[in-house]
């Protein structure tokens, strides 16, 4: 099934016949979790490529087969479970660094999960995931966030805003060369909000400036999460006594 | 539901069951158990057996037999009658010993004498007797030191006196009953024979190590692997009962409750976070007690709003710090506002609770996406917003801000200095 609609979609879903699907946008989606049952929930939510926008392309139901899609297809976002038989998702962006890097048409990775441990959402952010879902979310909030993804932003859920503050809390006093890692004013006021429970655009309001700049603060808050050096995560994983 | 079963078990008190008892026993626990187990005066029991020692030995017997099928356990009297409390060795003269034991004691010789006087130990059977109670005291020196053992490893007790000292009476009971052995032999032969004896005896355990140990290593090994296995058993049955008392009948109600959308979310929800708390929590937390930190009290107060209004609500916490007296009254502030949330902006979906610890400051914030209202419009008697909320954190120190737009959802904003550090 994927193979099929993989084929006639062509690389260039963007300027696909979508125009109906409101905005007009279209992305195509490869959608990987081990349980058929909530594959094809998810499908039925968000499938209907005319009204969402959204194209299934591929499903897998763990690595090795979620590799070879991915690969295979070339989706633009890959709706990810963190828990998946074969070593998780974090085994899946390790083996997909290549197409997630790639210049060209890069593949982007968006989590949703049923966990909502911060070892969880930590590791696959760190892994290059661009966002985390837990599944409870809307249909509606589910595709706005893989919109979001695909155009390169990433997706702060409340709790994994939370997440992070509490991973930057902790390097109150950090050497000169760690600054880099550290968050800045700006970009803690930002997740604040979010962990507050603010939209995008909400906290744009707030704060007085333009979602885009939210968005890149954002951005900058997950690069360097992904960045922060060895030391940091280790002390952080050692204070939550996950190692 | 099994905790509480759990509970009353232990708390009833096992009175019909017969046990030795490990507290206060001169021998095996054997009177004291009988003692406490027919409610009578243990020196009673005690002189009783003394009296059947007389009877040709009937009270040794009955003695002996009670102790190899009966159970140690902690039956007895209550403590206050307890002489020789945990104290077998040497020590047991600093407590007094009441009339009625010193009477029991008394008898207990005497009879023990007359027993002895009554064998013709210079006669034929007396040339078995001395063996045999050499042998007797060996048994009951080892048997006493394997009771201890278990009770050792039934209390979670330290052991009060070293190994060597278990290790020495123990070589001494298995002394004492060798060397009743190897007289028994030697009166039925000669002295002549009692090297001979010795070395045969010895050269019998020896092939039977030889023979048996590798079948006594592998069976040490089956054992082992057998209680691995019992544990998994068991904790998978544990599991189990917990999927079945909560999980399944939280389905049931669900499909039972099939048209009453509110209701089921609220079941749902409220068994999903219970499963999470036991599945992801270490044992000991997550009990009735009340919380100690910041966050458990945030987290707390959320799952019971939760669970009573059927909204609901999304916590995040970040840091964490002990909860003094300032921030006991900020979390009822926190609450307060929570219930607000999930009663008048509920229909706007998740409420969003959002608590963080800066330093010496703790900053809460409850937001609901509900239709908002305009505080000046509250009326002067509703106490709720104004005394609840805003009143008790100033009287306590802190602020409260109010966020409230119309149609825009509402948001309270609580902040507290701690009390220390």
């Amino acid at each position: 099934m994927s193979d099929e609609t993989g084929a006639t979609t062509g690389a260039d879903g963007a300027t696909g016949p979508g125009a109906a699907g409101g905005p007009g946008r279209r992305v195509r989606v490869v959608l990987v979790d081990d349980h058929r049952m909530f594959r094809t929930g998810v499908q039925a939510e968000i499938g209907r490529t005319d009204i969402t926008g959204v194209e299934v392309v591929g499903e897998a139901a763990d690595v090795d087969q979620a590799v070879s899609v991915i690969t295979a297809t070339r989706p633009e976002v890959v709706l990810l479970d963190v828990h998946l038989p074969g070593g998780g998702g974090v085994e899946v962006l390790r083996r997909c660094a290549a197409v997630m890097a790639a210049a060209e048409d890069p593949v982007r990775f968006l989590a949703l999960s049923v966990s909502d441990a911060a070892e969880d959402v930590i590791g696959v952010i760190r892994g290059g995931a661009r966002g985390y879902v837990t599944k409870t979310i809307t249909g509606d909030d589910l595709v706005d966030s893989i919109f979001r993804v695909q155009e390169g932003d990433a997706v702060f859920s409340p709790r994994l805003a939370g997440f992070v503050l509490d991973a930057f809390a902790s390097t109150d006093a950090p050497p000169v060369d760690e600054d880099l890692d550290r968050l800045t004013q700006r970009e803690r006021e930002v997740l604040r909000l979010i962990a507050r429970g603010y939209a995008y655009k909400e906290v744009a309001k707030q704060l007085y400036i333009s979602v885009k700049t939210v968005e890149s603060h954002v951005s900058a808050v997950l690069r360097k999460l992904q960045l922060s050096n060895r030391h940091e995560l280790t002390r952080w994983a050692a204070a939550r006594r996950l190692v | 539901m099994s905790a509480t079963a759990r509970v009353t078990d232990l708390d009833e008190p096992p009175v019909r069951r017969l046990y030795r008892s490990a507290d206060g026993r001169w021998l095996g626990g054997v009177a004291r158990g009988l003692a406490g187990h027919l409610g009578l005066p243990v020196a009673w029991v005690r002189a009783v057996f003394a009296v059947l020692v007389f009877t040709e030995g009937l009270g040794l017997l009955l003695y002996a037999i009670f102790w190899i099928v009966v159970p140690l356990g902690v039956g007895g009297r209550d403590k206050p009658l307890t002489v020789f409390e945990r104290t077998e060795d040497g020590r047991r003269r600093l407590r007094k010993p009441d009339r009625g034991q010193i009477l029991a004691l008394v008898a207990l010789a005497i009879g023990a004498s007359v027993f002895i006087a009554n064998l013709r130990i210079d006669g034929e059977t007396g040339r078995y007797v001395w063996p045999a109670m050499l042998i007797g005291l060996g048994v009951v020196l080892v048997w006493r030191q394997a009771d201890n053992a278990r009770r050792d490893t039934w209390t979670g007790r330290a052991v009060t006196h070293g190994r060597g000292f278990h290790l020495v009476r123990g070589l001494v009971g298995v002394a004492l009953v060798g060397t009743g052995l190897a007289v028994f032999v030697v009166v039925r032969g000669s002295v002549a024979q009692i090297g001979t004896a010795l070395t045969a005896a010895v050269a019998v355990l020896t092939g039977i190590a030889l023979l048996a140990g590798p079948w006594l290593i592998r069976m040490s090994q089956d054992l082992t692997a057998e209680r691995t296995l019992r544990i998994r058993a068991q904790e998978r049955a544990e599991v189990a009962a917990h999927v079945h008392d909560s999980v399944l009948h939280t389905l049931t109600l669900i499909q039972r409750n099939a048209d009453d959308a509110g209701e089921v979310r609220r079941l749902a929800r409220a068994q999903e976070r219970e499963l999470r708390n036991w599945l992801y929590k270490p044992e000991g937390t997550g009990g009735d007690e009340e919380p100690t930190t910041l966050a458990e009290a945030v987290k707390r107060a959320a799952a019971e709003v939760e669970d009573k209004h059927g909204v609901p609500l999304e916590v995040v916490v970040v840091g964490d710090c002990p909860l003094d007296e300032k921030l006991v009254a900020q979390m009822k502030a926190a609450r307060e506002a929570m219930v607000n949330a999930a009663k008048y902006g509920g229909e706007g979906g998740a409420v969003q609770v959002y608590a963080e610890v800066e330093g010496r400051t703790v900053f809460v914030s409850v937001r609901d996406r509900g239709p908002g209202f305009d505080l000046d419009e509250v009326p002067e008697d509703r106490m709720g917003v104004r005394e609840s909320i805003i009143g008790r954190m100033q009287r306590n120190g802190g602020t409260a801000r109010l966020r409230a737009v119309p149609g825009g959802g509402t948001e309270v904003e609580l902040e507290m200095e701690r009390a220390d550090g």
